[in-house]
């Protein structure tokens, strides 16, 4: 658990983060939002300790973060930033053995390693490991760069707008590479983004930040449903924030027993795109099936309708 | 179209107006006197003589007409080696046995020659466009060639070779002299001025001043800044006889050598200052926020990826350095000045070339090997 106490970062006259306390639930993504300017990358940044606050404190399981040398935290938590940072004149495996040889690790287990996370990010570790950056395109050299943040097992794994150089295929294509990441270790992710799709996409809570404080903390919906201050509204968005609502909910939640004649569904689709299954078919109900393709019951385009309602 | 090579016709015109009007051998009655040119065809057997010319013609045409680089450098070598062979040849025709008076000098038309076919071969080679260790190598064989033909003896008859001869044992100290000036005075400079680089680029207000205090110290003219150096090095010699006994004094090696380390600063104070501030930001930031410490980053991202910039910065220095000990020779520094300049004043200019060709030839030699380095390093880090 990370506990961000009134954390304060003051340069001269000007505040760029304000009094900022926040708990990020272990084991989930995090991601803070807001426009450029907003204190979100001076936050982030103040967890591994690159930036030192002015006040206020960060305790990472209980134990406050200047309780060792920054050098030495920093090796336990991962850090991925926009343009990634990798070393040109190293090669693809040196880059990501970068952590583990800091820590001293056995050669042998380094190289194990580095095939793995090679392995997980579908690069082959023979073609890749020996190539240097340039060599590789923008998605590959986006996928090393988050193997290497990932390299010594960090608990903990820090993220500035790493998909912002992407373009949209292959920043969905990492996108869904890091849920499926954040599942397989179970590692913590603060994400640091200006594209409130994104944070929707990939975290459980989302921070709004604007002008250095933390207007909103809490689950995507709450900030739909119950924006906090009309600096919120805004950057979510009122004009589809119904489809915004109905795409954070999987199919699975609203499932009822029977049989349906219209089209078939995944369990774990969203209700945005059951909906539009059922708009496009002109059925009122689907088949949902299972991901081992056995049948879970059916959903109706009324029951889809009834959880997007929320104007009174 | 039929191929047609402009710098080619450029050096053979320069090269014809030389074989017009200047003479190839001069032969002089003793070493300072102004010598009489002598034809080649006079001294020569006929057939060596017309087979000189034959030679030449067919480097001219080369130069203008071909078009492959290998044809090109393997005609401008061998027309070289012609020339130097003619030449030496006629030096041995001329002199009388045993007369150690006369002197045959290669003449004018010589030396445009081997300088225009010597850019011939060079431009043909940069065509070619080797690799920094085939560089490194060719530069290897060309010195072992030179240096074998020159001891084999058969030029011994020529003027330059003549004062070497008498000179030989004092030519080994001069040239042991002027290397160690200028390696000296650069390996003190890059211990001083790469931390005072580094210093300079993360402190802006550092930086203005010390670019702005070694940008004057290389304005002041290198005469000058040994006649500034004479009085505190001669006043610290005297008041401490142990600085004395280490070899500091107004004048000799000391005030050379550290004339030479000041010039040297600013390259290389100024090559590590614009390479740092060229490694991506992201690469730095990224090796701070993994959790190497100041020192790690700077030892193994920052200097790495700013390493050819750096190397840049020495390679000027070095060259510069073997140009700038040929003056040290006037303080009493030693190196090949030494001969330059007792050269020019017994007007003896086979005494000035024995000092000059081989500075020329170090400073070529020091760039050739540090520019192959350069590539070598930027290679890896692009």
């Amino acid at each position: 658990m990370i506990a961000i106490e009134n954390l304060t970062k003051r340069y001269g006259e000007s505040t760029v983060v304000d009094g900022v306390s926040m708990v990020v639930e272990p084991h989930t993504i995090t991601a803070i939002v807001g426009t450029s300017g907003s204190g979100k990358s001076t936050l982030l940044r103040m967890i591994n300790r690159l930036v030192e606050p002015t006040a206020g404190r960060v305790l990472i399981d209980g134990r406050d973060t200047t309780a060792e040398p920054a050098h030495l935290l920093r090796r336990r938590i991962g850090y991925a930033i926009q343009g990634l940072g990798l070393f040109p004149h190293r090669t693809v495996a040196e880059n990501i053995a970068t952590v583990p040889r800091l820590l001293g690790w056995e050669p042998a287990r380094v190289q194990a390693r580095v095939a793995e996370l090679l392995g997980v990010f579908q690069l082959d570790p023979a073609v890749f490991g020996g190539k240097f950056p340039h060599e590789l395109s923008g998605g590959q050299q986006q996928r090393v760069g988050v193997a290497r943040a990932l390299a010594a097992e960090p608990e903990l794994l820090l993220m500035d707008e790493p998909f912002g150089a992407l373009d949209p295929i292959i920043r969905a294509k990492a996108q869904d590479d890091l849920l499926d990441i954040q599942r397989r270790f179970g590692t913590t992710i603060m994400i640091v983004t200006h594209d409130m799709d994104e944070a929707f996409r990939l975290a459980s809570r989302v921070g709004v930040m604007s002008q250095g404080r933390l207007l909103q903390y809490d689950r995507p919906e709450v900030l739909l449903t119950k924006p906090a201050d009309p600096f919120v509204s805004r950057l979510t968005g009122t004009a589809d924030r119904a489809l915004k609502l109905l795409s954070l909910t999987n199919v699975g939640e609203l499932v009822e027993p029977g049989a349906a004649e219209g089209p078939t569904v995944p369990e774990s689709a969203s209700l945005r795109d059951a909906l539009a299954q059922l708009v496009w078919s002109g059925a009122a109900a689907a088949a949902v099936v299972r991901d081992d393709g056995s049948a879970a019951g059916r959903i109706t385009l009324a029951a889809i309708l009834a959880h997007g309602r929320h104007a009174t | 179209m039929r191929y047609f090579d402009r710098l080619g016709t450029l050096l053979t015109c320069v090269g014809l107006a030389a074989l017009v009007l200047l003479p190839l051998v001069v032969l002089k009655t003793n070493r300072i006197l102004p010598g009489e040119p002598r034809s080649l065809l006079d001294v020569l057997p006929l057939w060596a003589g017309l087979g000189f010319y034959a030679v030449l013609a067919l480097a001219a045409v080369t130069a203008v007409k071909a078009a492959n680089a290998r044809l090109r450098l393997a005609v401008a070598l061998g027309a070289i080696a012609i020339v130097v062979v003619a030449v030496a040849a006629a030096a041995s025709e001329l002199t009388p046995l045993d007369n150690r008076v006369v002197r045959v000098s290669p003449g004018g038309a010589f030396w445009v020659l081997v300088i225009a076919l010597g850019l011939l071969a060079t431009d043909a080679l940069t065509r070619l466009q080797p690799g920094p260790l085939v560089r490194v190598a060719c530069l290897g064989a060309f010195l072992a060639l030179v240096l074998g033909a020159l001891a084999s003896g058969y030029f011994d008859d020529l003027s330059i070779m003549r004062e070497y001869a008498v000179n030989a044992t004092r030519f080994a100290r001069e040239a042991r002299q002027h290397v160690l000036l200028a390696i000296g005075s650069l390996l003190a400079a890059v211990v001083v001025a790469l931390p005072l680089g580094i210093l300079s680029h993360r402190q802006a207000r550092l930086r203005a001043a010390v670019l702005g205090t070694l940008n004057l110290v290389q304005t002041i003219p290198s005469i000058a800044l040994f006649g500034i150096l004479m009085v505190p090095l001669g006043a610290l010699a005297t008041a401490l006889p142990a600085a004395a006994r280490l070899g500091v004094s107004g004048i000799g090696f000391a005030p050379a050598v550290i004339a030479l380390f000041l010039y040297s600063l600013l390259p290389i104070v100024a090559n590590t200052v614009v390479g740092l501030s060229r490694v991506s930001p992201a690469a730095v930031d990224a090796a701070h926020g993994m959790g190497l410490t100041g020192w790690q980053a700077l030892r193994q991202v920052e200097l790495p990826l700013a390493l050819p910039t750096i190397l840049t910065g020495i390679r000027i220095v070095l060259v510069q350095n073997i140009g700038l000990a040929t003056i040290a020779a006037l303080i009493g520094g030693g190196g090949f000045g030494a001969f330059v300049f007792q050269g020019i004043g017994q007007t003896a200019i086979d005494l000035v070339l024995l000092g000059a060709i081989p500075t020329v030839a170090l400073a070529f030699s020091a760039s050739v090997v540090l520019d192959a380095l350069v590539d070598l390093t930027r290679g890896a880090s692009r």
